[in-house]
């Protein structure tokens, strides 16, 4: 079960990167918001996947709660940033 | 290997297969709404369907209980957020894409 968690990891790892072709090189900046906001839900399994990995998955279930929190706060700032504006910079 | 491991690694896999799904689709899709579209369903059914598989893993205790509430908050903000990017996204006159048009940025 342990090796399971750990390839699968590796490809959420893959996925990771393919997502972060659409955050650096998208075209816009709206494109690059949700390309990060992808990457943030992905990563919190990977959180959680490590922790089952290395036996300690009570300090690592509080990373990943802290990371669903950052991620979402994130997301609504840079919209309710872009909403106020009115433009597209 | 029992069956609770064995219904946890299934809800593991089905959620990874969401997971490429919408990877795909945040990729491969011609324009900024469909692809908004693609990743917000897909990254929420599929956090849903990773974080069930380990909470049953784990088992009842404090940590599962844990893995259930992040579970049910990504439920809720998921698409709260992907609501919000489309409605600035909207405000700040972003054309959709239409059928002949070509992609778009």
């Amino acid at each position: 079960m342990n090796s399971f968690f750990l390839f699968q990891g590796m490809g959420l790892f893959a996925l990771v990167l393919l997502c972060l072709y659409r955050g650096a090189f998208g075209p816009g900046v709206l494109n690059r918001i949700a390309g990060i906001c992808a990457i943030g839900t992905k990563t919190l399994v990977v959180l959680l996947l490590m922790g089952f990995i290395y036996n300690r998955v009570e300090m690592f279930v509080d990373i990943s709660m802290v990371y669903a929190f950052l991620n979402f706060i994130g997301t609504i700032t840079a919209a309710k940033y872009l909403e106020r504006i009115g433009e597209l910079p | 290997m029992n069956v609770q491991q064995i219904v946890s690694l299934s809800f593991l896999l089905l959620g990874f297969f969401f997971f490429i799904a919408a990877t795909v689709g945040l990729l491969r899709f011609p324009d900024f709404f469909c692809r908004l579209h693609a990743t917000g369903k897909g990254d929420t059914m599929a956090v849903l369907l990773s974080l069930i598989g380990l909470s049953l893993y784990e088992g009842f205790s404090l940590t599962g209980l844990k893995i259930v509430f992040i579970a049910v908050f990504m439920f809720l903000a998921q698409p709260t957020a992907t609501h919000a990017i489309a409605r600035a996204a909207m405000r700040c006159g972003q054309e959709p894409w239409v059928k002949g048009k070509g992609e778009t940025k």
